[in-house]
């Protein structure tokens, strides 16, 4: 059986700057991608689309709505439009574009929302989206991801690219662990089976899948065989590896850096649900908004650490017994 | 379909959009008769004359564009659209029923044709500049048309679509405001008053036209002085009068969005025949 021990979650850049050079290699091969952002260029990466071409470029100033749906006008008209801002205020103020000018009609618009999490970290709360996956996924038609490291985002902001319609893709702004080796393949709606395991399942995302694979190796120091799979894209959801897990290992703990009202958790029950009923247990964020502080304090007053996924799974481990 | 520069061809196409237009929102029983007819000689003259397109290939890449961001105008869109063989005319009465092309609003998933999914307000010109700015990515001579309702912009987006358009010299785009003064609430000048609306677009940097929008004459000009105005977008005002071309529906609140009864289409279409 695989081990953590092949996973040294060696410092890598955020997500939000992977996302910034693959656009930038994206709009190398493709003439039809275009950027545009609502003045945090430099903050989202979108600045190193923009300083290379220029001409492909729309800084729209501060109006999320208005760029939301420039984007979808230039969708509309045969571009492959990334529009990036901070999550919170791209899925919040660019709702309802989202909504009318991007799902409603099967637009291919791709959003880009960075900042996502508690993790932005001293900005506070105003700053931090932590509703997002739920936003977002509320969508007909809408592919949502969440990549969990530099070489996954890069590899998807490639495949949302391919993909024809609307797409979210989640980004940080803290450095995030790299996970995969250059070169992994990734495809959207198929999760990625980071470790195998018996007793257990992990379903992670995004900055949690790092610490999801630290708590598997801490489970089994304890004797409890974990299972881990990076649910990079959020809808569609991978049914089968979930549906597998439930059915192998009985019991699945998810993993988030969003509120557990609405986000991965409750979409991996559904599916657990309708297939193969099973203890779950759902490691986020519990209907609070977080606070300023450090990135890594806020991840651990607010029970997003690798502690907190053991101790869902020892409690899961524990359901499943009785 | 035949395009005509023709005024008084247009206002008989105009006359006969509007009979369409009772019809439809008739045999629908629920509709907007009095912001589809106001806005009447504003599409047809854009349709049948001033508009670069073909009904036999609407994905003409060199197509101009048209938007109906106040998408409750559906009615009058669907009639045009019809009438230049874009969709069946004889399936018109099907407005709002189950199954039919012609929804609520206009919805791309039922009309390929159109160039938008419309009917939350205030969204339109966004999307219009979208498609213009593609135009002159792609170096393409197509024009995108947008029309807008005087009570629309009250909407915050419509006014950053507005700042963005002048400074990124946007002028491949034309807004047309359908300003006829009345929304659903009552006249627009009791709800929230949007005047003086040519100091405003023009404070905001665009070419402001004033016109009386069922003048077609005057409706051909300002298309044409649009198509000539070159380093900024240009925004039509067209005056016009709610419920226009039936006595009892113009400049009445009520008929912002009721339907006509079977007894007032008859009268109605008395007056249009």
């Amino acid at each position: 059986m695989e081990t953590g021990t092949k996973y040294e979650l060696k410092p890598g850049m955020a997500t939000r700057e992977a996302f910034g050079k693959a656009l930038v290699e994206l709009g190398r091969v493709n003439q039809n991608v275009v950027a545009l952002d609502a003045d945090l260029s430099k903050s989202t990466f979108t600045s190193l689309f923009g300083k290379e071409f220029p001409d492909r470029f729309f800084e729209c100033g501060i109006a999320e709505a208005n760029m939301v749906g420039i984007g979808s006008g230039l969708a509309s008209a045969g571009k492959i439009p990334f529009a990036s801002s901070f999550s919170a205020f791209l899925l919040n103020k660019g709702f309802e574009q989202l909504r009318i000018t991007a799902a409603f009609p099967n637009v291919n618009l791709k959003a880009v929302g960075t900042h996502s999490g508690i993790s932005i970290g001293e900005d506070g709360p105003s700053q931090m989206s932590v509703e997002d996956i739920s936003l977002a996924c509320s969508l007909p038609g809408f592919t949502v991801l969440c990549p969990a490291d530099e070489v996954s985002m890069m590899a998807l902001v490639h495949a949302a690219a391919e993909h024809f319609g609307p797409v979210f893709i989640r980004a940080g702004r803290a450095k995030a662990a790299i996970i995969y080796a250059a070169g992994q393949k990734f495809e959207i709606g198929k999760s990625v089976q980071l470790m195998d395991g018996r007793d257990l399942t992990i379903i992670a995302t995004g900055l949690l899948v790092a610490e999801a694979i630290r708590a598997a190796d801490q489970l089994e120091a304890e004797g409890i065989s974990a299972r881990v799979l990076d649910m990079h894209t959020i809808k569609p959801l991978d049914r089968d590896a979930i549906a597998k897990a439930a059915a192998e290992t009985g019991a699945i703990v998810t993993a988030e850096e969003h509120l557990v009202d609405a986000g991965l958790g409750v979409r991996v029950a559904q599916v657990v649900a309708e297939t193969h009923p099973c203890v779950m247990e759902c490691v986020g964020i519990q209907n609070t908004y977080a606070e300023s502080g450090p990135p890594e304090a806020l991840l651990e007053k607010y029970g997003l650490v690798a502690k907190n996924i053991v101790e869902a799974a020892r409690k899961a481990i524990s359901r499943k017994k009785a | 379909m035949t395009k005509t520069s023709n005024v008084q061809q247009l206002q008989a196409i105009a006359k006969k959009t509007r009979r369409e237009i009772i019809e439809m929102i008739t045999a629908a029983k629920s509709g907007h008769p009095g912001g589809s007819l106001s806005a009447v000689e504003i599409l047809v003259t854009l349709y049948f004359d001033a508009l670069r397109h073909d009904p036999a290939n609407p994905k003409w890449p060199d197509r101009d564009r048209f938007l109906l961001s106040k998408g409750h105008a559906a009615p009058v869109l669907y009639s045009v659209m019809a009438q230049c063989g874009y969709t069946p005319e004889d399936e018109l009465n099907t407005l709002r029923k189950l199954g039919s092309i012609y929804q609520g609003h206009p919805d791309v998933r039922f009309i390929p044709a159109l160039e938008g999914s419309t009917g939350s307000l205030g969204q339109g010109l966004s999307l219009g500049i979208g498609m213009a700015l593609a135009a002159r990515l792609d170096g393409r001579s197509y024009k995108t048309y947008v029309v807008l309702g005087d009570g629309e912009i009250q909407e915050g987006q419509v006014w950053e679509a507005a700042m963005f358009a002048p400074f990124h010299r946007v002028d491949n785009v034309c807004a047309i405001v359908d300003y006829n003064g009345i929304q659903l609430d009552g006249f627009v000048k009791d709800i929230l008053d949007v005047a003086p609306l040519g100091d405003k677009w023009r404070a905001f940097g665009w070419h402001v036209i004033e016109i009386d929008g069922h003048d077609i004459a005057a409706l051909q000009a300002a298309y044409a002085e649009f198509a000539a105005t070159k380093g900024q977008p240009t925004v039509i005002l067209a005056h016009t009068v709610k419920g226009k071309g039936v006595s009892f529906m113009e400049n009445n609140p009520k008929y912002h969005g009721v339907a006509p009864t079977q007894d007032e289409r008859v009268r109605a279409l008395e007056e249009l025949a």
